[in-house]
C-alpha cells in the first residue's frame, strides 16, 4: 500500500463518518470567526433554537470593518459599527472567546490564530474566510468556508466535505537574494493559474519551502486559495515546533511532549502518491509584480506589461485586454516604469513582524517619493504592532513618511475608510488584485513587503535585488 | 432552503472568465447582517455607472446600458451562463445570496471555484459544469437568439435546449438529494450526534491537547 500524503493523514484523523458516495463528516478542531461572515450564521442558530457545540474551540475577532485610525471614539460608519457590535453580542450570548476592538490581541484573524497558538499542527482549522489556507503553514488542514458552513460548524463541530485530490508543488533549489515567500507564491500562481489548484489540496515542498520561516510559510499558504486550492500546507519541522512553543494557547508540560511526538508524523510519507506534481526551480524566480486584475497576471520585476495580441486563446486574450484597460497600462511598458500613487503594507498575507522588518529595512533613512499620495503600514495584530514599536520600526516608517496604523484588514479590501480612489494605483502586499478590491476603480499591483517599500521610496517599481 | 428540480427560463450570458465574488457582490454590501436584499447590488460595479453604497435606492441609479443584466432581452433571467473559474476569490456567501435574490437558480460554467460551488448548493442554486466546447456553443446560441431559454431538470440531470437537444450533467448524489428536497445540512448532521460524540471520545484519548479550552 502506498504511503499517505500529509493531507491524507490530516483528513483521516478527522473523519467522523463517511457516506457511500464518499461524502464525509469531518471534525473541526478550531473555528475562527470574524464579523462579516458570521452574523447570519448566529442568526440561523437562534432561529433554529440551536446551541454552539463546543464554544471553547471558537476564537473571534473583528478585523474587516474596524478603523485603523484612532479607535477611542468607536466606529463612525453606522453600518460597520452594527456589524462589529453584532459580533460582540453574539460572542457574549454564545460563550465564545473574542478579542474585541479594544483588546490588545485584536487583529486579522489569520494573524492572531498562529500568534496565540490557537492554530496548532494537525488541527482542522476553518473560518468564514477564504484565506484560512494560511494556517496550513503549520501542517494543519485549514480552509475557508461559507456562512452556511460557519453555522454548521458552530452547531455540530463538523463539516460535510468531499476529499480533494492531492497536489504537490515542489520549489526546488534555493531562492535568490531578495526573493521572498510572496514572490514564490506569485510565481507559482503565474505558472499554474488561478484555477490551477481547483479541486486539490496543495502541499508545498522542496528545499526553497523548507528554507522559509513560519512567517514566510504563512504568506505562501495564504495565497493557495489564489491558485484555486482551498487548502495549502507545509509539513511540520523544527521551525514549526519552535514557533508554536510557549504561545498562549499551545499545550505545555507533558501535553506538549505528547503533542510534539504526534506532530513529528505530519509530513507526507516518502512513497506517498500525489495526483499532480509541479516542480518549480527556485533559482528561476525573480521578485514578482502583478500587472492585471487576477493574481495569475504576474511577471518579474525585470519584465514588461504583456501584449494581448501575443495570446492565442481568445478568452484569455479578451481577459488580458479588459485587465489592461482597467489597469490603465500599455503593452510593452517596463514594470519598473509603473508609478504607484499609494503603497499599502499589510493584510493577512504580509503584516507579520518579519514583513514589517523587511519593509523597514528598505525605507530606513529614506523618504517616501513625492508622487506617492499615501503610504500605509497596517500591522496584522495589536501584538505585532507592539513588537514593531519595541523594535523602533514605527519610527522608521513614520520618519520616512508612512502612516502607522491600528491593526485590521484595512486597504486589503477597503471595507473601512482605507481605500483607493478611482484610477489610483497601489503597490500592495495583499493577496488580491481584483477589480475594485481596494476601492472602486482602484488599481492593485501585488508585491512583497520589501518591493512595496522600495516602490514607496523610489516612486516606481524597482528591483530589490539591486539595492 | 428552497427546493429545486425543474427550472425553465431565460439564459443570461456573462462572457468573462474568472468572475470573482468581489465582482458578484462588492464588499461595501457585506456589512449587512442579513441574508436577503442583495439582489439589486448583484454585479454592482458593472451594472451601475455610479458607486453604490448599502441602503441606497437602486431604482434611481444610472444603469450601465452595456452590461448584460441591463439589456431588455435578458430581463427576468433565471439561468446564468458563465465562463471558467466562476466565483473565484473570497468565501463570501453573499455572492450566492445576491444571485439568488436577483432570481438566478442555475449557473452553467466550464468550471467553478470550490467554495463558491459549495455555497451554491447550500442556498438552493444549482451550479452546472459543462465542457468548455458545450459552453461555447451555448454562448453562441444565446447571443444569436433573443428569448433563448433552457430547461434544467435536476432529477434527470439534463438540460434541454430550444432545439430539443438534451445535455447531461454530473452532480453529487448527496447534494442533489439535498437540493431536490430543500434539506438543511445541519438537521442531517445532527442525526449523527452519536458518531460525533464517539469520535470526540476517541480523539480526546489520542490528542488530548486538542481538548483544552480557549478562554
Ligand atoms: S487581510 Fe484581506 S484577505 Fe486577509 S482576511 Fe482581511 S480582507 Fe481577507
Amino acid at each position: 500500500m502506498a504511503g499517505k500524503t500529509l493531507y491524507d493523514k490530516l483528513w483521516d484523523d478527522h473523519v467522523v463518518r463517511t457516506e457511500a458516495d464518499g461524502t464525509a463528516l469531518l471534525y473541526i478542531d478550531r473555528h475562527l470567526v470574524h464579523e462579516v461572515t458570521s452574523p447570519q450564521a448566529f442568526e440561523g442558530l437562534r432561529l433554529a433554537g440551536r446551541k454552539v457545540w463546543r464554544p471553547a474551540t471558537v476564537l473571534a475577532t473583528p478585523d474587516h470593518n474596524v478603523p485603523t485610525t484612532d479607535r477611542s471614539q468607536g466606529i463612525s460608519d453606522p453600518v460597520s459599527r452594527l456589524q462589529v457590535e453584532t459580533l460582540d453580542a453574539n460572542c457574549r450570548a454564545f460563550g465564545i472567546t473574542e478579542f474585541d476592538m479594544r483588546d490588545q490581541r485584536q487583529g486579522i484573524v489569520h494573524v492572531i490564530g498562529p500568534e496565540e497558538g490557537a492554530t496548532l499542527p494537525g488541527m482542522t482549522v476553518v473560518c468564514g474566510d477564504s484565506h484560512t489556507s494560511t494556517h496550513g503553514a503549520f501542517g494543519a488542514l485549514a480552509f475557508g468556508i461559507g456562512t452556511s458552513e460557519v453555522e454548521h460548524v458552530l452547531a455540530t463541530q463538523c463539516l460535510i466535505q468531499k476529499k480533494s485530490k492531492n497536489m504537490l508543488v515542489s520549489v526546488d533549489g534555493r531562492a535568490g537574494e531578495g526573493v521572498t515567500a510572496k514572490d514564490i507564491v506569485l510565481a507559482i500562481i503565474g505558472r499554474i493559474g488561478t484555477a490551477g489548484g481547483t479541486g486539490h489540496a496543495i502541499e508545498f515542498g522542496g528545499e526553497a519551502i523548507r528554507a522559509l520561516s513560519m512567517e514566510g510559510r504563512m504568506s505562501l499558504c495564504n495565497m493557495a486559495i489564489e491558485a484555486g486550492a482551498r487548502a495549502g500546507m507545509v509539513a511540520v519541522d523544527d521551525k514549526t515546533i519552535d514557533y508554536v512553543k510557549g504561545r498562549p494557547y499551545a499545550p505545555s508540560g507533558e501535553l506538549w511532549e505528547q503533542a510534539v511526538a504526534s506532530w513529528r508524523e505530519l509530513h507526507s510519507d516518502a512513497d506517498a502518491q500525489f495526483d499532480r506534481v509541479v516542480h518549480i526551480d527556485a533559482a528561476d524566480i525573480v521578485p514578482q509584480v502583478t500587472w492585471g486584475t487576477s493574481p495569475e497576471m504576474v511577471t518579474g520585476i525585470d519584465g514588461r506589461v504583456p501584449d494581448p495580441a501575443q495570446e492565442d486563446d481568445p478568452v484569455r486574450r479578451e481577459g488580458m485586454k479588459q485587465a489592461l484597460a482597467y489597469m490603465g497600462l500599455t503593452p510593452g511598458t517596463p514594470i519598473t516604469d509603473i508609478r504607484p500613487d499609494k503603497v499599502f503594507i499589510g493584510s493577512c498575507t504580509n503584516s507579520r513582524i518579519e514583513d514589517l522588518r523587511a519593509a523597514a529595512a528598505v525605507v530606513e533613512g529614506r523618504k517616501v517619493a513625492d508622487n506617492i499620495r499615501q503610504a500605509l503600514v497596517v500591522p496584522g495584530s495589536g501584538l505585532v504592532k507592539r513588537q514593531a514599536e519595541e523594535e523602533g520600526l514605527d519610527r522608521i516608517f513614520i520618519e520616512a513618511g508612512f502612516e502607522w496604523r491600528e491593526p485590521g484588514c484595512s486597504m486589503c479590501l477597503a471595507m473601512n475608510a482605507d481605500r483607493l480612489e478611482p484610477g489610483e494605483r497601489c503597490a500592495s502586499t495583499s493577496n488580491r488584485n481584483f477589480e475594485g478590491r481596494q476601492g472602486q476603480g482602484g488599481r492593485t499591483h501585488l508585491v512583497s513587503p520589501a518591493m512595496a517599500a522600495l516602490a514607496a521610496v523610489e516612486g516606481h517599481f524597482a528591483d530589490i535585488r539591486e539595492v | 432552503m428552497q427546493k429545486l428540480n425543474h427550472i425553465e427560463g431565460i439564459v443570461v450570458p456573462l462572457d468573462r472568465a474568472n468572475v470573482d465574488t468581489d465582482a458578484i457582490i462588492p464588499k461595501q454590501f457585506l456589512k449587512s447582517i442579513r441574508r436577503t436584499g442583495f439582489g439589486p447590488n448583484l454585479f454592482d460595479e458593472w451594472r451601475y455607472l455610479d458607486h453604490g453604497e448599502p441602503g441606497q435606492d437602486c431604482s434611481q441609479r444610472p444603469l450601465n446600458p452595456d452590461f448584460v443584466l441591463n439589456q431588455p432581452r435578458y430581463q427576468g433571467g433565471t439561468i446564468l451562463l458563465a465562463r471558467e473559474n466562476f466565483g473565484c476569490g473570497s468565501s463570501r456567501e453573499h455572492a450566492p445570496w445576491a444571485l439568488l435574490d436577483y432570481g438566478f437558480r442555475v449557473i452553467i460554467a466550464p468550471s467553478f471555484a470550490d467554495i463558491f460551488y459549495n455555497n451554491c448548493f447550500k442556498n438552493g442554486i444549482l451550479p452546472v459544469v459543462l465542457d468548455e466546447a458545450v459552453v461555447d456553443r451555448l454562448f453562441d446560441e444565446v447571443t444569436a437568439n433573443e428569448g433563448y431559454r433552457l430547461a434544467v431538470d435536476l432529477e434527470a440531470q439534463t438540460i434541454t435546449t430550444p432545439s430539443g437537444e438534451v445535455i447531461s450533467f454530473e452532480v453529487d448524489d448527496f447534494r442533489k438529494h439535498c437540493l431536490l428536497n430543500g434539506l438543511d445540512d445541519i438537521g442531517l448532521t445532527l442525526q449523527h450526534v452519536e458518531d460525533i460524540r464517539s469520535y470526540e471520545q476517541r480523539r480526546r484519548e489520542q490528542a488530548p491537547w486538542l481538548f483544552t479550552d480557549l478562554g
